[in-house]
């Protein structure tokens, strides 16, 4: 599978536009200053006289000034606190840009970040439009995104590098993070504030889709559950809401109401599971409910033990949530 | 005949022997019988010769530097290849954190301190460093609280959280069991041995230099390690303070950092980030010193620019504490308040390049002496620049929202610690190695060191910047394999490997130089500096006369027609010191110093227990602060034979104010 | 004999701490209970209920009574599977006090487990097959630390929330009266 853009120099949206603009031109002044420091370095080693053995010191400027030297350094200095300036002013103006994002129609979501998964919920619209979802976040090209923050237990990242800068989940505070998809595409995130265990894996996917296919995406996630057609994807749901699942998964439409873990209705429409890790096939899917641990060691999904029959009916269910 | 206060008589036959170069080898034989340490097993728990403490407190920095390093190697291991499972995520995390703390607490610091113990007295012309007993408790508190992180550690109770250990994650919900604990406890024994050796170091800088040596003509060094003993002053209490309200949340259900019932999360990155942004800076101003301390000598003339260079260091001192909110750009403080410390981070990159350019000129106007210290201070100019410059990137809001938290944070810090720190250590190892040992280390072994760490160096730690830029986070024991960051992290893994092999190099270097390097004279370097006019190694007193002090490079400007060179009269059997004014360095009073004692390991112990004990019980405060008062009533009881000592002194002025 | 002395607590220490600091993720195979299977002994179940008998609790042994990561999980896992909704933290609302001394079926690790995967009369749900075995003994350590039972290095601290009682770890142990009194003799006791 191929992962979503992860690179902070393919900028794919105004935001992080704006800080690759910034690398630029620091990445130019400093390299300018680097190679101009290297090369009086240089010419210094070069001009100096070699000497093999410690020769009597040169006592000639003990309390004599050194008015060319001096100068020099001077200069110097002056040239480096110009260059300093020259820095500040253009992260100023870019602090300025990210602040300037426009914000009119934007989609409005929350996302809490848990040890170590992603809920998203979207937040506009009547109260009965409202969904939730985990790991992967939808949005339309063209129109601003603005991300509230917060965190239920431990200080996370939220960081999409080829679309924004990041901001930090950080529990009894809330943030927020604005950024806009100006292409459609895939584009990857991953925490970035260790928490714990499984930092490693706590990666998310940002799809960018045109208005339309937006649009027809939404309206499938604020739909329930499909009811499931054959015979062994429904024992697969009467397993999935009977067993420990629905202890912490919810499943709108079923009895599965469990608060505690991603939220599952549309498990099927997503690429990937277990926050990023893993492709969303049927083999990962029955391997990650098998037992986490192996893929994820530490996590909050304990292993269940239960038949194969069984876990092929569950993971059959589980392929019906488109 | 005067009688102390308690009927104390003076001593029959101490205090008649003067130090002084009429006496000759006598004398000085005499001087340093007083100036020693007991021998043997038991002796060796009663030292107080700063000597004596700087060489074993260096060697155990060194011993935790190695560890560290192992740590590192093994991370380096897991990360080669992606999904690697050579560590399990428990284990990486206890790896990393163990890294980070050892070399930042364990290490960084501490080793500094260390050559300050050795090096400050003999480059004030002193006999000793203030505070003698102290030194010597300072540094076993250090050594117990190194000992119970790593004994914790290979219990399986090493700390997870990062060096850093944020809360919650670090707190008692998140963090099960001991493990921060042992983190937060580790902090105050190195913390309370950071502060005494800042203490001492600032005595002895202000009140025990060498008469003549004015404020003005303080070598660099001294007075970088001075700068260095203020801010510790200022920003250790703030990490001890934030470790301690973290133990009490854990320990006593106390919420500063609990947003639940009031307290914020933030306010530890606050505290933390007070003391860490100085921190850092309390790692690069000592090689600073050192590297200033080396050039003259492989340039052949004085500093060039004393006066800015003092400033500067002063300035970068003081301005050190005002950034450290650039480690919390990604938080929600509000955003004109950070746009200030961009500011104030790119502003103190102004002294920092007022002092490279005055080396620079210094190298430009001298005759140059390739030695394997200079190999070291060059290389300092490529790889602390490189940092400099990745940390004007990073002291921007902007730029810092993208790379903050990912390898090419990893790749500036260790730019600036290891260019800025190690490299210059490594240097002045070389360089005053003679000094230690009376033995020079091997040009050509050292050449291979040199070359090897460089090129290992930058291999292992340049492509991070790419990998961060690639999306990489810290702090992941593992990654995917379709992200495409293995290649450089293989690279980097090799770079890591071929550092420590040249590592590893200086060390085989050190041990057998010991043996069977040159003979080094006092001065083999023909450096300026009172350090060199002690022998190679310094007898134990040091100096048999205090030198006077003329100018920033005694031993070059050598003395004045007609001036004095040498004081003497001090006594050669009583532990007798100079202590000069401050600003001048005229003579001002004479003091009897401390016997050696094993009363500063016995306290030291004693705090262990005292601190270890309240990582489980609260009580532990209570019933072990009795142990160690018990002891420090004994330490400190005053000495019969002092007070004999001191009226000894006083009639022998008296019999010579009469005879006068 | 001192230095003996001092090298035995060196060592109980040090196992001591190594088991309160080891992370068991997996499953331990030493919980599988192969126990009798039994009828629940209630109609409430979480989610959708499940038919059969359920499997007691073979050994009388709490394995996670030293592993103060477990004990945490089972505080977690206690707030998660709402155990709070009628327990409260431990003072009791619905359900009965667990912090006391007052056990109206047991004390003992094997009553806990059996207790929370059977259910009880009165109200208490049956989890077996809804809540994994391993993760009921981890509820079975906290349910024994909520009284202080627990040693104080290995009892959970306070949670990050808003709770104004002490937590696990300051708590004094509340001896157990005998296991199995029915609840009509206690409700002849003075309480």
């Amino acid at each position: 599978m191929n992962p979503g853009v992860h690179d902070m120099l393919s900028a794919w949206g105004p935001q992080a536009g704006h800080v690759a603009w910034l690398w630029n031109v620091f990445l130019a002044i400093c390299t300018v200053v680097f190679v101009a420091l290297m090369v009086a370095l240089f010419m210094a080693l070069r001009r100096a006289p070699r000497i093999d053995a410690p020769e009597p010191p040169d006592l000639g400027t003990v309390n004599v000034p050194e008015p060319r030297l001096r100068r020099s350094v001077a200069t110097a200095a002056a040239i480096t606190i110009l260059g300093l300036l020259a820095l500040l002013v253009a992260s100023v103006f870019t602090d300025r840009a990210l602040a300037r994002l426009p914000l009119q129609d934007a989609v409005n979501i929350q996302v809490t970040g848990h040890q170590w998964w992603w809920s998203v919920k979207y937040v506009d619209g009547a109260v009965s439009e409202t969904f939730e979802t985990a790991n992967e976040i939808h949005v339309p090209v063209g129109r601003a995104v603005v991300v509230q923050l917060a965190a239920a237990d431990v200080i996370h990242s939220f960081w999409i590098p080829s679309l924004a800068g990041k901001r930090d989940l950080i529990p009894g505070r809330s943030a927020t993070l604005a950024f806009r998809a100006d292409q459609p595409g895939i584009y990857r995130g991953q925490c970035a504030e260790f928490c714990g265990l499984q930092h490693a894996f706590m990666a998310f996917e940002v799809h960018a889709h045109p208005p339309a296919e937006y649009e027809r995406w939404r309206r499938l996630q604020v739909a329930t559950a499909a009811e499931p057609a054959e015979a062994q994807a429904q024992r697969g749901k009467q397993l999935f809401q009977s067993v420990s699942c629905a202890m912490c998964h919810t499943i709108q439409g079923t009895l599965a109401q469990g608060k505690k873990a991603p939220d599952l209705t549309h498990l099927a429409s997503r690429r990937t599971i277990a926050a990023g890790t893993l492709p969303n096939t049927a083999g990962n899917l029955a391997s990650w409910i098998a037992d986490p641990h192996r893929h994820k060691p530490g996590v909050t999904m304990p292993a269940i033990p239960m038949s194969g029959e069984d876990l092929a009916a569950i993971v059959a269910y589980l392929g019906t949530l488109q | 005949m005067r009688h102390g206060p308690l009927g104390e008589k003076p001593h029959p036959h101490k205090g008649r022997t003067k130090d002084g170069l009429a006496g000759g080898e006598v004398v000085a034989r005499v001087l340093d019988e007083t100036w020693s340490d007991p021998p043997g097993f038991l002796g060796w728990f009663c030292a107080v010769n700063h000597k004596a403490i700087g060489r074993r407190f260096l060697v155990t920095c060194l011993v935790f530097f190695a560890l560290g390093g192992l740590l590192a190697a093994t991370m380096r291991m897991q990360l080669s290849r992606p999904g690697n499972t050579l560590v399990g995520p428990d284990l990486y995390n206890q790896i990393f954190t163990m890294h980070g703390s050892t070399m930042m607490f364990l290490f960084a610091v501490p080793v500094f301190q260390a050559v300050a113990i050795y090096l400050v007295p003999l480059m004030v012309g002193a006999r000793a460093t203030a505070f003698p007993r102290m030194t010597a408790y300072s540094y076993w508190i250090f050594v117990f609280g190194g000992v119970m992180l790593y004994g914790a550690f290979f219990v399986n109770a090493g700390p997870d959280a990062g060096w850093f250990s944020y809360p919650p994650l670090a707190g008692p919900e998140y963090g099960a069991g001991k493990r921060s604990d042992i983190w937060a406890q580790m902090i105050t024994f190195t913390e309370v041995s950071a502060l005494l050796d800042a203490v001492i170091i600032i005595c002895t800088v202000f009140k025990m230099r060498a008469p003549g040596m004015t404020l003005n003509r303080i070598p660099l060094y001294v007075w970088a390690m001075l700068v260095v003993a203020f801010m510790i002053l200022f920003a250790m209490p703030a990490v001890a303070l934030a470790s301690s309200l973290l133990i009490m949340d854990r320990l006593v259900a106390t919420h500063f950092y609990n947003p639940g019932e009031g307290g914020d999360v933030l306010l530890w990155q606050h505290l933390f980030w007070f003391f860490g942004h100085p921190e850092v800076y309390l790692i690069f101003l000592p090689g600073l010193g050192m590297i200033s301390a080396m050039i003259p000598t492989f340039a052949r003339r004085p500093m060039f620019g004393y006066t800015a260079m003092v400033l500067s260091l002063i300035a970068t001192g003081f301005l050190s504490f005002g950034l450290w909110v650039h480690h919390m750009f990604a938080t929600n403080v509000p955003e004109l308040g950070k746009t200030f410390f961009t500011a104030a981070s790119m502003l103190i990159a102004i002294p920092t390049a007022v002092q490279i350019y005055c080396w620079i000129a210094t190298l430009w106007t001298g005759r140059l002496n390739f030695k394997v210290p200079l190999y070291y201070v060059l290389s300092f100019f490529v790889i602390l620049v490189i940092g400099g410059m990745t940390g004007l990137m990073l002291a921007s809001v902007s730029l810092d929202s993208q790379v903050h938290d990912s390898y090419f944070v990893v790749a500036h810090l260790h730019y600036v610690l290891i260019g800025g720190a190690v490299f210059p250590l490594f240097g002045a190892l070389y360089y005053w190695y003679p000094k230690f040992c009376g033995h020079l280390m091997s040009e050509r072994l050292g050449r291979w060191s040199f070359w090897l760490m460089f090129v290992g160096f930058n291999v292992a730690f340049f492509p991070m910047h790419i990998l961060g830029m690639n999306g990489m986070p810290r702090r992941v024991y593992t990654y995917p394999a379709e992200l495409g960051w293995g290649t450089l992290n293989f690279v980097s893994t090799l770079g890591a490997a071929t550092l420590a092999i040249g590592i590893f190099l200086t060390l085989v270097n050190a041990l057998r130089s010991a043996r069977h390097g040159e003979a080094a004279g006092a001065d083999p370097w023909g450096a300026g500096t009172l350090e060199w006019l002690a022998a190679s190694p310094p007898r134990t007193c040091n100096f048999a006369a205090l030198p006077v002090v003329h100018g920033r490079d005694p031993l070059w400007q050598g003395v004045p027609a007609g001036q004095v060179d040498h004081v003497c009269g001090l006594a050669a059997d009583v532990r007798e010191v100079l202590c000069t004014t401050v600003a001048d360095a005229k003579p001002d009073s004479r003091m009897i110093f401390p016997e050696p004692t094993p009363a500063p390991f016995v306290a030291a112990v004693a705090t262990t227990v005292l601190f270890v004990g309240s990582i489980f019980t609260p009580w532990a405060v209570v019933w072990g602060s009795i142990p160690l008062a018990i002891v420090l009533v004994w330490w400190f009881w005053p000495s019969q034979r002092e007070a004999e000592e001191e009226l000894a002194l006083e009639s022998t002025e008296e019999l010579r104010a009469e005879q006068a | 004999m001192k230095g003996r002395l001092a090298g035995l607590l060196l060592v109980a220490a040090t196992l001591a701490a190594c088991e309160r600091e080891q992370r068991h993720f997996a499953a331990e195979t030493q919980n599988a209970t192969g126990g009798e299977t039994a009828v629940r002994r209630s109609t409430n179940q979480p989610g959708m209920a499940l038919g059969g008998m359920v499997k007691l609790a073979d050994r009388n042994i709490s394995m996670y009574d030293d592993n103060a990561y477990a004990v945490n999980e089972g505080k977690r896992l206690y707030r998660w599977y709402n155990c709070s909704g009628c327990h409260a933290n431990g003072g009791g609302s619905i359900g009965p006090a667990l912090m006391d001394s007052q056990w109206v079926y047991g004390s003992d690790p094997r009553s806990i487990f059996d207790t929370i995967v059977q259910g009880r009369p009165n109200g208490m749900p049956s989890f077996g097959g809804h809540i994994p075995e391993d993760q009921v003994w981890r509820i079975v350590a906290y349910v024994r630390s909520m009284g202080g039972g627990l040693r104080t290095d290995v009892a959970p601290s306070r949670t990050d929330s808003l709770y104004p009682g002490k937590p696990e770890n300051f708590r004094s142990p509340q001896p157990a009266i005998q296991k199995g009194a029915s609840q009509a003799e206690l409700a002849l006791e003075p309480r």
